[in-house]
């Protein structure tokens, strides 16, 4: 029994998730390339989006998939650390937005 | 240009050594070994398809310490191609149909017959290409290359890391991206890199670290696109080359720890179609001292040609050397790795 909940050699196991769902996998696979490739936005971009969205969701292995995948397609670290800052202030914002929520509660309660 | 750092052969670093090179691999625990690898993919043993370009190292002299130099170049080496053996490669290039030759080094304008040695392979029809750091171009005695370059038509294939300054100086030493930059103002200036005028500039970029490189079109959409924005520099190709893991990025790999996982990634990455394309099979490296060998880091790891073929240029024979079994070893995996690795770039699409 495991002591601990993250791994990091478990994101060389990814492909485990498909084992027993190898349709599913498959078309997640093929979706995910896809996703990735260059477009409209080049693979750096893509990359950079990435790595922000992985700080957001707090995933560790994404985290270490995309700062490699950043540097690959020639991102810097400054480049890298104003995408987790734009992670950041998303995450930061949504959390100050709803507080005109509370604002809106707060005076339909009050006198 | 600013501070250039002693070479492991200076250092005494037991890492100078190509046997100790060998070694230190050997220690790395792989899923598989190299030939395994080739096996499973029916390619061995790799044999040669032909003798296609001519690699001359002509020595080992350099004007930059590069953290990542598989050469282990410097100010501070000697190593020259003598006049016997440079004579002999002329002779083997007139009397072959060996299309390419490419000059490397170091930084292989400082040997004191450069220019002869370009001239004279123009001169017979082969198609030169050098292998250029850049910075030299801003030395006093070699501020005329690009002009020299241009008039025998000279493929000029230059190292550049990163179109912004701090991975480059950080890879290749500080100062150095600034100079990198007007060296390519002046090769723009005679023509090279631009449509119609049939001179060839390309670059090439090494990742600043322990990772590959990325998809080589995207990254030549983006070179080419900020080099032009930021400093109105054009070039043809941009070519990603794998760092390999032997000299002294084989001591940076070993003193960050991160030789074993930079290898599994290596390994991991193995690509069939890569190692189909691997370009020791249509090249032969010639050594400053006339030694044969597969490439360039066979030679560095100083892995001669195998079996039953001439040891050097000074024996040389077409015939022999032409469809010869290819010496492997664990580097080897650094030009098999995702898209491949080669002295043009990747090998796969």
């Amino acid at each position: 029994m495991m002591d601990h909940y993250y791994n990091a050699k478990d994101l060389a196991r990814f492909s485990e998730i498909g084992e027993e769902a190898g349709p599913l996998w498959q078309k997640f696979n093929a979706w995910y390339t896809a996703v990735f490739a260059d477009g409209a936005l080049s693979e750096r971009e893509k990359a950079l989006i990435a790595l922000g969205v992985a700080h957001a969701v707090q995933c560790p292995y994404c985290i270490d998939a995309y700062t490699e995948s950043c540097l690959e397609n020639g991102a810097d670290t400054e480049q890298m650390t104003e995408a987790v800052h734009v992670a950041a202030a998303i995450r930061g914002g949504a959390s100050l937005v709803h507080g005109v929520q509370m604002r809106n509660k707060a005076k339909q309660l009050g006198m | 240009m600013g501070r250039v750092l002693p070479t492991l052969q200076k250092q005494h670093a037991p890492l100078a050594s190509g046997a100790e090179q060998r070694a230190t691999l050997a220690t790395v625990p792989l899923a598989r070994s190299f030939k395994e690898a080739l096996a499973q993919s029916s390619l061995y043993p790799l044999r040669a398809t032909g003798v296609d370009i001519l690699q001359i190292n002509v020595g080992k002299k350099c004007n930059q310490t590069c953290r990542h130099c598989h050469v282990d170049a410097g100010p501070d080496r000697t190593e020259m191609m003598p006049r016997d053996v440079m004579e002999k490669c002329l002779e083997v290039l007139a009397t072959t149909d060996i299309p390419t030759v490419d000059i490397t080094g170091g930084a292989p304008e400082l040997h004191p017959d450069f220019r002869e040695l370009v001239a004279r392979s123009h001169a017979i029809g082969k198609h030169v290409m050098d292998r250029c750091n850049l910075t030299i171009l801003l030395l006093p005695n070699y501020s005329d290359l690009p002009e020299f370059f241009a008039e025998h038509q000279v493929e000029v294939i230059c190292s550049l890391p990163h179109y912004r300054a701090k991975q480059t100086d950080s890879q290749r030493g500080e100062g150095v991206f600034d100079e990198s930059i007007e060296a390519l103002r002046r090769l723009n200036a005679v023509g090279y890199g631009k449509p119609g005028s049939g001179l060839v500039v390309n670059l090439v970029m090494n990742p600043v670290g322990a990772f590959l490189p990325g998809n080589q079109a995207s990254l030549e959409r983006e070179w080419k696109r900020e080099l032009e924005h930021r400093h109105g520099i054009v070039f043809n190709d941009l070519y990603t080359i794998t760092n390999m893991p032997i000299s002294r990025f084989l001591e940076w790999l070993e003193e960050s720890d991160n030789l074993e996982g930079y290898m599994t990634r290596l390994v991991n990455a193995f690509n069939p179609g890569a190692a189909r394309g691997v370009m020791c099979r249509n090249t032969l490296s010639v050594g400053w001292d006339g030694q044969l060998y597969d490439c360039d880091f066979n030679q560095m790891l100083e892995l001669g040609v195998a079996g039953d073929v001439p040891r050097s240029i000074l024996d040389f024979d077409i015939a022999q050397i032409r469809h010869r079994k290819i010496v492997v070893g664990p580097h080897c995996f650094g030009c098999t790795a995702g898209a491949g690795s080669s002295c043009g770039g990747a090998t796969v699409n």
